[in-house]
């Protein structure tokens, strides 16, 4: 079985390599993605909070609802993301990091 | 969930994370997403969130990709080229990961939470029942040894989290609007 340990390790290296895709990856597409993966780490956690703490001899079903919370969130975001990236594109002609550099000081 | 089962889903969901950096065609980025997510859904039903798992899948496999697929057809991106790849950014990342990771096992490294899940069976259920007198389905359920996953979830969501839903019924409506705004064709 495993513990609460294994499955916070685990979060926490999904997690990891999503911010290195966030740090790393100059394609803003990818850098989406790679938002999506640290959000679905939190999820994790929050899952596994949720089932190795019960209440009254049931999961706590109150991980669960900021889950589903954090998932339609997840998904609006993603939604009005790709909507920006659209319009960026149609400006720029472009979706690289490198070359988008008109708020730069 | 057997620890080799958790172990294998594991693997799947860590190489799937790799594998959309590694990439360098965001097609293969977006599927390999998929994988890492399908995993991902695997540990959520093996920590009987069964729902939430069902809805990963869902939106995540189902929405969320094709959404990413669409865009990516639509820009009719190229493959990144191999540009001289600057080295700072490169030891940033990772010496900002690799410091969040070590600090991350000093944390768990203490043996404080390294608990086991506690049991849900028939016995735990059915003591559990005595708490849904109102909602005869669930009691039902918990006292033949189920777990009524879906109803548990309607139940806290339509009681305890009313307003919270609502609120989110708005924020949808926001993105909605908000989307066909930024996509809509800007005449000068």
């Amino acid at each position: 079985m495993p513990s609460l340990n294994d499955y916070l390790l685990v979060s926490g290296l999904l997690f990891s390599i999503g911010l290195a895709g966030v740090v790393l990856r100059r394609n803003i597409i990818i850098v989406f993605m790679c938002l999506e993966l640290m959000l679905s780490a939190a999820n994790l956690t929050l899952i596994a909070f949720s089932r190795f703490k019960t209440v009254d001899g049931l999961p706590d079903y109150d991980g669960q609802m900021l889950v589903f919370f954090v998932i339609t969130v997840a998904a609006a975001e993603v939604a009005v993301g790709l909507a920006i990236i659209v319009a960026l594109y149609r400006a720029r002609q472009t979706i690289h990091t490198d070359e988008l550099v008109a708020l730069k000081g | 969930m057997p620890s080799y089962l958790f172990w294998l889903f594991t693997t799947i969901m860590l190489i799937g994370a790799c594998a959309v950096i590694a990439f360098r065609n965001p097609v293969s980025s977006a599927l390999a997403m998929v994988t890492s997510f399908v995993g991902l859904a695997a540990l959520f039903i093996g920590l009987s969130a069964f729902f939430v798992g069902v809805i990963q899948i869902l939106v995540y496999s189902g929405a969320v990709m094709v959404l990413f697929l669409f865009i990516i057809m639509l820009l009719d991106l190229k493959d990144e080229k191999k540009r001289s790849s600057n080295a700072a950014p490169l030891f940033a990342g990772i010496a900002l990961v690799g410091a969040f990771f070590i600090q991350l096992i000093g944390v768990l490294s203490n043996n404080l939470s390294n608990q086991i899940a506690p049991k849900l069976d028939a016995e735990a259920l059915a003591a559990a029942a005595g708490n849904y007198e109102k909602s005869p389905k669930i009691a039902e359920a918990l006292m033949s040894g189920k777990l009524p996953d879906i109803h548990l979830i309607g139940h806290t969501l339509f009681t305890e989290y009313n307003f919270p839903l609502q609120i989110l019924g708005v924020l949808l409506l926001v993105a909605t609007v908000g989307v066909v705004v930024l996509s809509k064709k800007q005449t000068a």
